[in-house]
């Protein structure tokens, strides 16, 4: 059943999950603003959704007793070190102004990935009701 | 979910971010005290803090909060003056004045201030985010 609920609601719940998580590590990069030493860090969201969309990687099993190995889930993000405009001499690497901007940005996409979660959940009860 | 996460590092800063506040504060008021030698004079104190990075090495989207490691006084020298009216005057007249840097301590107060006013937005905005969500399909 789920199954069936996860192909109708499609990517964009991988895209909320996506964007939930770099909401938190944009909020860890800004709140670390004043840590020495402390390197910014992002997920770059084309490749996390193209690996969140591909097909996952699972062992052809010929017997009952083979176990897939732990990997064959999805693998969460790679995180990755930001590039800095200006290095500081303390070593960290956080631009709050460009990191205020990144955490912009990904409200609004996020807020746009729930409309069309949400115009997906309306159309699916509309359907349901046979309206 | 990773947005309940965001609370547990935003409010780690703020209260960084208020912890570096009281001891500027206490710097602030402490600039103009002074004692009869330098080892009692008073001593700027800075917080030093650190990216709470063990808790990385176990899982993967562990939050990375900011922890105070500690505060550390500053070892510049005391300011010596001589005022032989002064009752806490030394044998040679001198009085010693706490080595706080008032410029250094506004700039401080101002970056701690703007800090924790970005930590309070995330936090908002977090929390817009999060309600939103709850009222996804409704």
């Amino acid at each position: 059943m789920s199954n069936v609920l996860d192909k109708a609601l499609g990517v964009p719940v991988a895209a909320l999950q996506l964007r939930a998580m770099r909401t938190k590590v944009l909020a860890e990069n800004m709140a670390n603003a004043d840590t020495p030493n402390f390197k910014a860090r992002d997920i770059d969201f084309k490749a996390a959704m193209r690996q969140a969309q591909g097909e996952l990687m699972v062992l052809n099993t010929t017997q009952a007793n083979h176990l897939q190995p732990p990997g064959s889930a999805p693998q969460p993000p790679e995180l990755l070190y930001r590039y800095p405009f200006s290095p500081s001499l303390d070593g960290n690497t956080v631009e709050t102004q460009a990191e205020q901007a990144k955490f912009a940005e990904n409200t609004v996409n996020y807020q746009a990935t729930l409309t069309i979660l949400g115009s997906r959940i309306t159309g699916l009860i509309g359907a349901l009701r046979g309206e | 979910m990773s947005l309940f996460k965001v609370f547990d590092v935003a409010g780690s800063a703020m209260s960084a971010q208020t912890v570096r506040l009281n001891l500027t504060a206490s710097n602030l008021a402490n600039a103009e005290t002074v004692a009869s030698s330098a080892e009692e004079a008073y001593k700027a104190r800075h917080p030093v803090f650190a990216a709470a990075l063990k808790a990385v090495q176990n899982a993967n989207d562990a939050p990375v909060p900011v922890q105070v490691q500690g505060v550390v006084e500053s070892q510049a020298p005391a300011h010596v003056m001589y005022n032989p009216a002064h009752p806490l005057a030394d044998a040679n007249g001198n009085v010693y004045r706490s080595n706080v840097n008032t410029v250094e301590e506004m700039v401080n107060m101002i970056s701690a201030s703007r800090s924790y006013q970005n930590n309070v937005e995330v936090m908002n905005t977090s929390k817009e985010l999060l309600l939103q969500t709850l009222r996804l399909g409704s």
